[in-house]
This record gives structure tokens, sequence and C-alpha cells, in this order.
């Protein structure tokens, strides 16, 4: 394991001057973009988000992951000793590539949501160019 | 009862053994305040109760086999990996922020665990670990007598 940055977990980052209407904490999860032939495949780690309070939207090119978790605190006990917080998920990419919208498959398994964004098939025909 | 933060120093070591760790610290606090490094993978979070703690820790991604939990007096050890995505020929990463490999942790608790009764369980990416506290360290109770 490496790298600062993944060890410590970054909160997202809102416009400047916008502010959330939630006062809970939020946080970018990490991603890995793979790009295969036919999809786009998202992997996020998103710890503590089952697959009923992750929320996706495709809004245009705009891909919005939004995952909410519960704040646990065990009866009986305080917090001793703490490394990491806990809070909501929330991060958007711009899509350079036409998504088949219809087609968008999303999983959450351990706490590592998978989204697979299949390529569109070209909708415009391609015009051979021919030297005249 | 008392909780101090994780303990850091054991009397039972020699002085000299104690200036080095000080001076450890005290060049990690001002060479890289508030970084933490490889070995402080996973981050935890404990919390306290009269007779265990709860240790919380996030390891989204890793199969609940692969995570090794070992408890020995007042020092817990989490052992594991996250495999790697493998990419077959003619994919490409656009990003890679996820980690992979092996991570190892030590960390030392404030009392003495009972090895028996300790219950781990992994949900949605996160590992919660009960660690009852050993009944031979539990403080006794005296009862002041009037004469």
């Amino acid at each position: 394991m490496s790298s600062k940055e993944a060890i410590q977990k970054q909160e997202t980052k809102t416009p400047e001057g916008v502010e959330r209407t939630k006062a809970k904490r939020t946080f970018a999860p990490v991603v890995d973009i793979i790009e295969t032939e036919k999809e786009i495949v998202l992997m996020a780690d998103m710890p503590g988000v089952d697959e009923n309070s992750v929320d996706i939207t495709l809004e245009k090119n705009v891909l919005a992951i939004n995952g909410g978790v519960e704040e646990k605190a065990y009866e009986g006990h305080s917090l001793a000793y703490s490394e990491y917080r806990t809070g909501d998920y929330a991060r958007s990419f711009t899509l350079a590539d036409e998504i088949d919208k219809d087609n968008i498959k999303a999983t959450v398994k351990n706490g590592v949501l998978r989204l697979v964004l299949p390529k569109a098939k070209p909708a415009a025909k391609k015009i051979a160019v021919k030297a005249a | 009862m008392l909780w101090p933060e994780l303990e850091r120093y054991d009397f039972g070591r020699s002085l000299w053994r104690e200036l080095d760790t000080l001076q450890r610290d005290m060049n990690r606090l001002f060479s890289s305040y508030g970084e933490r490094t490889e070995a402080d993978f996973p981050s935890v979070n404990l919390w306290a109760g009269e007779n265990d703690a709860v240790l919380t820790a996030e390891l989204p991604g890793i199969n609940s086999e692969d995570i090794d939990i070992s408890v020995h007096d007042n020092s817990l050890t989490l052992n594991g990996s996250r495999k790697a995505e493998e990419l077959k020929e003619g994919e490409t990463y656009h990003r890679q922020e996820r980690n992979s490999g092996q991570f190892s942790r030590i960390v030392r608790l404030p009392f003495k665990v009972d090895e028996s009764k300790v219950n781990a369980n992994y949900k949605n990416g996160v590992l919660e670990i009960t660690l009852p506290r050993a009944e031979e360290d539990k403080p006794r109770k005296i009862a002041v007598k009037a004469v």
C-alpha cells in the first residue's frame, strides 16, 4: 500500500462560495477508471456504503456518485482514539465518450462500487474520404 | 476506568531506548506532522467501553478470508492484501487511485485482551473487531471495611 492520499480520506471539494446543506462531512472516494474496448469501468472505494445507500446519476455528460454512510456509535462506548472520520461520499466526473445510458450497470460489494458504462455505438455514419 | 491514548511508553524498557523512541517521535512530529505512512494502513478508530473495546477499520474491496487478525496480550495485528485489478489486452487505466498490495498494522491496546473471546466481522468494507478485556487484567475492587 502506498501514498498518503489513499491512506487519508480527502474531503470532497465544492466550488468556492457553494456550501452543502447538510452539515455532515463528505469525502471524495478514490477511484480506478479502466477503459476497455466496449466499456468504461469505474471502481470507487466507499467503505460503509451498501446497494441501498448509493445513488448514481448521469446527466448530460456528468456522472455523479453519491453514497450515504450512517454514523455508527457503539452503545456504552466512547471514541477513545480516532484516525479516520466517517461521512458521506460524493464525486462527479465528466465523461468524454458517448455512453449507452440505458445499459449502465452498478454493483456494490465489500464497500466498493463498480460501475460499468458501455460505450454507445457511434450513431453517425463514417464517411470515407476518397482521393479525387 | 483510565483510558490513556494508545499508550506509547512501556516503563519496562531501558532509558536509552526510551530516549530513542522520543527522538524518533520528535523527528516525525516536525518533519511530517499529520502525515501518515504505509505502516499506518489501515486507519483505525478505537471505541472504548467498560469491559471491552471495539476497533474499526475501513478496508474496502477485500474478501473477509484475506484479512488475518491476531491478538496477543495487548497487541493486535492486522494483515492482509488487496488484489489489483488485472488488465486484459487493450484495456487501459485512466485513473488509478486505489491501492493494492499487502498491509500489516500493529495496534497496541491499553489493556490485555482475552484472546479467546475476540470477535470480528466485516461488512460493506468496514472491519469491526470486539476486544474484551482479559479477566485477570480487570481492576479489582477493594472493599473498605469499617473497623
